[in-house]
């Protein structure tokens, strides 16, 4: 104990106890020790001794019992470190506290309930069921300043409106004086609803994206080159083809004509005889519904005659279906191992 | 046309609330994130840091190409961080050939940066790699004691800006009341040499010593690194002069029901519930509940029980 006294008059730390902090200033380590374990000695041995320190100053402060230990009051902390924020300031006075500071009108405390004279009882200052509600008043004396056509209740409802409106306007101009000195309340936001040129016009529709996509391909197609060569930005997709799809053949094919354009060329032809021919029969389709007109034929006689057992009648379209399921399977399975 | 908006919400009403600008600080929170390409001693080294600040640190694991701490232009996406997670400390993790296992830590000021620290770790050894008796392990969010050791850290003016910004770095939260108990962890930087610094975390054992004040022990536990400074940014003056601005003694908060007179002194008003006289509990004891009355009666009832066992026997 002596020793420890004795080393902290000659060398003195600088101890912080409100930030539980302690710095020896005058420990210097001209030559490193040789290995990293005995360098590892002597700094917990340096750091014990100012741990040390702040504990003598921490443990001997006045402590009030609590009950998971003794708690004691920390001083403020002396190493001063930069704020994370700025100050806040002070909000400025709004326009009625200026005008009632200038009259010296002083705010009096106001009760939650007030007696009604009308029905004669206790009713809130305001919201459900309150004093002097519009709706509630029956009769409104008719004045001497009154207009002849004017409603006076619904002059009563407007007149609330206004002043609502008012008191709106109030408010906001109080807090973009607030805000033009950096003193917003911190759950407060002002938004800008519409871009100041336009004023009191309604504010600008928002564009779809559909409507943005066909804006951009009328605006790309009125280029030199069709809008095909225009830089992209990241993520943007080719412009949609307007107008119906056209297929041209390939300019060069082979040698003479080429079999597409012989294709082309032949069903063009056909179309034209055909419509001047006065052969309309087309003799493949009139072979295959003769051949299917007399399979059904035989069919049906075949059933007129084993029309007794209905129990193969019914049974035959079953057999059918299964024999199209057992055809499916193979075919869908190729299609799984094609992709 | 303006429109005010306000929470509609009391949970974010009060989410703003913490966030606004107050005038005595308590702790910043941490924000941990890497750049392009990180070694393993790194990600150790930032998820360690994380650990020990568990209550107060963000930790983004992605890698952030366009952060450039140094440059002027490559701060933006750190602000931008900031302002969302309300950090005003980041620890910012990189790798490369040039500078191998680079730490960069820096402060903010309103959300932009006030300066910046860039050290390299070498000889890191994770908590892991360390036994101990489990039992002494540091409870997470205990404030810890931080000891620097070293003339550096008064003559180096590389080494004063790291000693400012690493108690910054692991101070806790700024709190007025302190549980003794509850003190279990201890920071130790030693500045070996002139741009080297030693940092360790312990655990304290608090031995029994004859005065008031016991003995400390620090037990080696967590993390140990070498800190080597590389570069550092000091803040301007003026910035500096205006974060370091302190609110003046805060206008004394009214404790209620006292006034002062200059004539009598500080007077109290005390208010006294009003009593219920009948529901007091009397102060001679009932008939009933003396203790002689209750044996007779207990005697009583003995007897008249043994008197019937007799009858029956009989």
């Amino acid at each position: 104990m002596e020793m420890e006294m004795e080393m902290e008059s000659q060398k003195p730390f600088h101890v912080d106890v409100g930030n539980l902090l302690a710095f020896n200033p005058f420990r210097s380590f001209p030559s490193l020790p040789a290995s990293r374990d005995e360098l590892v000695k002597e700094c917990l041995q340096e750091g014990t001794k100012l741990v040390q320190a702040v504990a003598d100053s921490l443990f001997n402060l006045p402590s009030t019992e609590d009950v998971d230990g003794p708690l004691v009051k920390l001083p403020p902390p002396t190493s001063k470190l930069p704020r994370e924020k700025h100050l806040p300031k002070p909000k400025p006075p709004t326009k009625w506290e200026e005008f009632a500071k200038k009259k010296g009108i002083q705010n009096r405390k106001k009760d939650k309930v007030v007696w009604d004279e009308q029905t004669g009882t206790w009713k809130r200052r305001f919201g459900y069921d309150r004093v002097n509600d519009d709706k509630d008043i029956p009769i409104i004396e008719a004045k001497m300043t009154d207009e002849p056509g004017v409603d006076p209740f619904a002059k009563r409802q407007d007149d609330k409106k206004k002043r609502v409106e008012k008191q709106e306007k109030n408010r906001l101009q109080n807090l973009k004086q607030a805000a033009k000195i950096g003193a917003l309340p911190s759950h407060v936001q002002l938004a800008a609803t519409s871009l100041p040129i336009t004023g009191t016009q309604a504010p600008p529709k928002k564009v779809t994206k559909d409507e943005l996509g066909n804006v951009a391909g009328m605006a790309a197609t009125s280029t030199a080159s069709g809008g095909k060569f225009d830089r992209k930005l990241p993520g943007e997709k080719p412009a949609k083809k307007q107008g119906k799809h056209r297929k041209f053949l390939p300019v060069v094919e082979g040698s003479g004509i080429g079999s597409r354009e012989k294709e082309q060329t032949e069903s063009v032809l056909n179309k034209l005889i055909s419509k001047h021919s006065h052969e309309i029969l087309n003799v493949g389709k009139a072979v295959t519904m003769y051949n299917v007109k007399k399979e059904k034929k035989a069919r049906n006689k075949r059933n007129q005659e084993g029309k007794s057992s209905s129990a193969t009648n019914k049974l035959k379209p079953k057999k059918q279906l299964q024999k199209k399921t057992g055809k499916k399977g193979p075919v869908s399975s190729k299609k799984v191992k094609a992709k | 046309m303006m429109k005010i908006k306000t929470p509609r919400n009391g949970r974010v009403r009060r989410e703003l609330e913490k966030r606004a600008p107050k005038l005595v600080e308590t702790g910043k929170k941490t924000l941990i994130l890497q750049g392009t390409k990180t070694s393993g001693i790194l990600n150790g080294v930032l998820s360690e840091i994380y650990h020990l600040k568990k209550g107060g640190a963000v930790r983004f694991t992605r890698k952030n190409d366009n952060i450039r701490p140094f440059e002027s232009g490559g701060e933006t996406s750190l602000e931008f961080f900031s302002l969302k997670t309300d950090c005003s400390i980041f620890v910012y993790g990189s790798h490369s050939k040039k500078r191998p296992n680079n730490l960069v830590i820096g402060r903010m000021y309103d959300h932009h940066v006030y300066d910046l620290v860039e050290v390299g770790v070498e000889n890191f050894k994770s908590i892991e790699s360390f036994t101990y008796d489990k039992k002494m392990a540091p409870r997470v969010g205990s404030k810890p004691f931080i000891a620097f050791v070293g003339e550096g850290f008064e003559n180096v003016d590389e080494l004063k800006h790291l000693k400012e910004v690493l108690l910054d770095l692991l101070r806790g939260e700024v709190v007025e009341n302190i549980n003794l108990a509850g003190l279990d962890r201890a920071y130790v930087c030693t500045a070996i040499s002139s741009n080297k610094v030693y940092l360790t975390h312990c655990a304290l054992r608090l031995k029994k010593s004859g005065t008031v004040v016991p003995r400390m022990e620090l037990v080696e536990v967590g993390l140990s690194m070498d800190l080597v400074v590389r570069r550092h940014r000091l803040p301007n003056e003026g910035l500096r002069k205006e974060a370091m601005r302190t609110a003046k003694d805060q206008p004394k908060k009214k404790i209620k029901n006292v006034s002062s007179d200059a004539i009598e002194g500080t007077i109290g008003k005390i208010y006294i519930p009003d009593q219920k006289v009948g529901d007091v509990a009397l102060p001679n004891k009932a008939k009933g509940v003396k203790r002689e009355r209750r044996e007779a009666k207990k005697k009583e009832a003995n007897e008249r029980a043994s008197k019937k066992h007799k009858e029956e026997s009989e």
